[in-house]
């Protein structure tokens, strides 16, 4: 195990290492005032500005922000579902693939507009490869970018002065400039490098050594496998994603695929931190957030490595089943810890053959929706637990709750406690709702306990937007296909409405000036307090549903 | 009105840019700079393309390795894992039956590899552990007549160690070991 541990240890902290740099240049890329960017990028983005028809100074109130979100997003969705449903007749389809059915087409536009990505699809038989591109490989761009935007729009909110969030279309493009394409470009030719794929070529048929014919799927793979983890979306360009080894060759591109995931929301909450000029409210969040991080992934990893009692006895140790070699048991816990935090869902290992326990912790990471969370929106959902342990402490002291010198009154926690309370409401219900229908519970692979699981596990990722799989669900049905497709569009736009409109609100309040009797919210004993918080919110309303799944099914193995 | 125009052009310009420029240019620097690897790191020999280094394929015959499991039945088609509940009475009983077909195969192991008996995620691991590819040994020795000290060797010469000294787990490529295999039996 201690080899696992080392390889850990090392990831982890060149994940660090990349906070601050990468911090600081999110500043840059977000801050209105001229810098040396502007020179390289400027003047692309200026031709897209005018293209589109946005002045780049314009800012908007966040009701006029909201719109441009909204709008924008409901346009793309457009787009891909026509690209999706017309795809036989559309140029670049080499495998001569027919075109997806109307009801799994509304979950896929659903699943990647909202950044979730998942996949009630196989990609290798379902997708062409322009469909890869424009109705997968682009929304994985623009998703991630709103997200971006959205978060940056509310720390405008948190410290400004007026109703001026800024401009959307120019924080998408910008974040899609000066982020997204550079970083996605040079990440996806190391994968290359490495053995994934990345051709305009179809499929090739193959004779084995001991002659069977095998068809071998390709594609332009490695371009969509860095804006997936770099964006934080997760669907995979082949059914069993990054366990596939094209698209996850060797340990090294594992390495670059858990960089990407934790690069840009660690680094989010860094430059929180710089762009509210307070830097130790930054590490404030980032503390309590990499404390439920490791806590979570140990479990994971103790978990697979102890493996289950009857198999022990066997003389088999360690639970391999849906893992692969090259990954071996450490890769592929911190992969499963790594994914589920940063709701990215992609998996290199398969979560239904995950010991319970260590199946527990991808679904709880969901639960909570805040362990540096996706792009953007992991720092909002953190950011509305902020606000929570802001009020519940300023009422235990009898003061007004403050945070940042804005006031936290009644109609902020009113649109706090709607986002917060969103969450439970559609992962439990649906749920419920699934396990009445006699329709539904034939979906389930595994029985009992693990059944449970495997529908829990669904509505929770398509509530968090992470798209990860319990893949013992066969999740293509109508039911599952619409009911997890709206899911995806509560658990996204519900909280950026609440967010953005508790942006405007505070973005018009007077500043207080702190005093002594104001609550510090950038001390060790914050951090504290939000990690309790987060538990007893998060914890108190899942466990009875995790009592009844994983917990029940460790107890009797 | 005007601001649905806004968000439609928006949308436009960036489904090219992301969707169409930034594949097609990442295909282009791609080929030019790692052709095999794009295409699909493809083996061939005079007959053509025999498989792919990175996905397994199939070996049943007694004188070869033989890979992890697939749920896929090795067919990149269609990929796919068992998602099998391992805690269940139904996991324990299959486990069961393949640790026993590998003792009557090899009756001195006592550590079993977990990977020769588990199936994989992806359904085409290319890999085993050296441990699971020297399980092995015994019934590869006796139906290609090669010593087992020999095949060991080969497994040894063949094991790939983790990458930068680091990342990763030692593991063996089994396209590749057959066919350093099949060389050493002509």
């Amino acid at each position: 195990m201690s080899r696992g541990w080392i390889q850990i240890a090392f990831t982890l902290l060149i994940v660090i290492l990349f906070v601050k740099p990468m911090g600081r240049y999110l500043v840059k890329v977000f801050d209105s005032e001229k810098t040396g960017l502007d020179r390289v990028f400027g003047p692309v983005e200026r031709l897209i500005y005018r293209v589109i028809g946005v002045r780049e100074d314009q800012g908007m109130g966040w009701k006029g922000y909201l719109r441009a979100v909204l709008l924008s997003n409901f346009v793309m969705m457009l787009l891909m579902y026509a690209v999706l449903r017309l795809q036989k007749v559309l140029p670049l389809n080499p495998d001569g693939l027919d075109n997806m059915p109307p009801v799994l087409a509304f979950n896929t536009v659903t699943s990647f507009i909202t950044n979730t990505n998942w996949q009630a699809y196989s990609g290798e038989n379902g997708l062409s490869y322009l469909s890869q591109m424009l109705a997968i490989t682009f929304p994985m761009f623009t998703s991630a970018a709103t997200g971006f935007a959205v978060a940056v729009a509310f720390i405008r909110g948190l410290v400004g002065r007026r109703d001026d969030l800024g401009n959307f279309y120019v924080d998408l493009v910008r974040s899609i400039t000066r982020v997204f394409l550079p970083l996605s470009f040079v990440a996806a030719l190391f994968l290359v490098f490495q053995g994934v794929p990345q051709t305009l070529h179809g499929a090739v048929n193959a004779t084995t050594i001991e002659g069977v014919t095998q068809t071998i799927t390709r594609g332009p793979v490695a371009s969509l496998e860095s804006i997936k983890h770099l964006g934080t979306n997760g669907g995979g360009y082949f059914g069993t994603n990054a366990a596939h080894p094209f698209e996850n060759p060797t340990a090294l591109t594992n390495l670059v695929h858990i960089l990407s995931m934790m690069l840009l929301p660690t680094a989010l909450v860094y430059a929180f931190g710089l762009l509210i000029r307070n830097k130790k409210q930054g590490w404030a969040i980032f503390a309590a957030m990499g404390f439920l991080f490791v806590v979570f992934l140990t479990t994971v990893y103790v978990a697979e490595t102890n493996g289950t009692p009857a198999l022990s006895a066997l003389g088999v140790h360690g639970n391999m089943e849906g893992k692969e070699v090259r990954f071996g048991l450490s890769e592929s816990a911190l992969f499963t810890a790594v994914t589920t935090a940063a709701t990215t869902g992609s998996v290199n290992n398969m979560h239904d053959s995950l010991t319970p326990i260590g199946g527990m912790v991808p679904m709880m990471e969901m639960m909570l929706n805040n362990v540096f969370g996706g792009k953007g929106v992991g720092l909002l959902n953190g950011l509305l637990y902020v606000v929570l342990s802001v009020f519940i402490c300023g009422l235990m002291v009898g003061r007004t709750p403050e945070f940042l010198g804005k006031k936290i009154e009644g109609k902020e926690i009113k649109l706090a406690s709607i986002a917060v309370l969103t969450h439970p409401v559609i992962i439990l219900v649906p749920t419920a709702l699934a396990l009445l229908r006699p329709e539904s519970l034939s979906s389930i692979l595994n029985g009992g306990f693990h059944g449970l699981s495997e529908v829990l596990y669904a509505y929770t990722s398509g509530a968090a937007n992470n798209g990860s799989a319990f893949g013992g669900l066969t999740a293509n049905t109508n039911w599952y296909n619409l009911s997890i497709g709206l899911v995806m569009l509560a658990g996204r736009y519900i909280s950026i409405i609440a967010m953005l409109a508790i942006a405007g609100s505070l973005s018009t309040k007077r500043v207080v000036p702190t005093t002594v009797g104001t609550l510090r919210t950038d001390t060790p004993l914050f951090s504290l307090i939000l990690v309790v918080i987060i538990l007893i919110v998060g914890a108190l309303t899942f466990f009875p549903a995790l009592a009844l799944g994983p917990i029940a099914e460790h107890l009797g193995m | 009105m005007k601001s649905l125009f806004t968000a439609l052009r928006a949308s436009v310009v960036l489904m090219v840019i992301c969707g169409l420029l930034y594949p097609l240019a990442t295909t282009g620097v791609a080929q030019a700079l790692f052709k095999k690897q794009a295409e699909g790191s493809l083996l061939a020999d005079q007959n053509g393309v025999i498989g792919s280094e990175r996905l397994a394929q199939n070996f049943e015959a007694p004188q070869f390795f033989h890979p992890r499991s697939s749920a896929a039945k090795y067919d990149p088609k269609a990929s796919a894992a068992t998602q099998a509940a391992v805690a269940s009475p139904d996991y324990v009983k299959t486990m069961q039956e393949r640790v026993q077909l590998l003792h009557q195969e090899n009756p001195e192991l006592h550590e079993i590899p977990a990977d020769l008996v588990t199936t994989s995620g992806s359904g085409f691991d290319p890999d085993l552990t050296p441990e699971a590819a020297k399980a092995q040994v015994p019934r590869i020795a006796q139906a290609t007549g090669l010593s087992a000290n020999d095949l060991n060797s080969l497994i040894d010469r063949m094991t790939q160690s983790r990458q930068l000294g680091i990342f990763g787990e030692p593991h063996v490529n089994v396209l590749d070991l057959n066919r350093e295999l099949m060389k050493e039996t002509q």
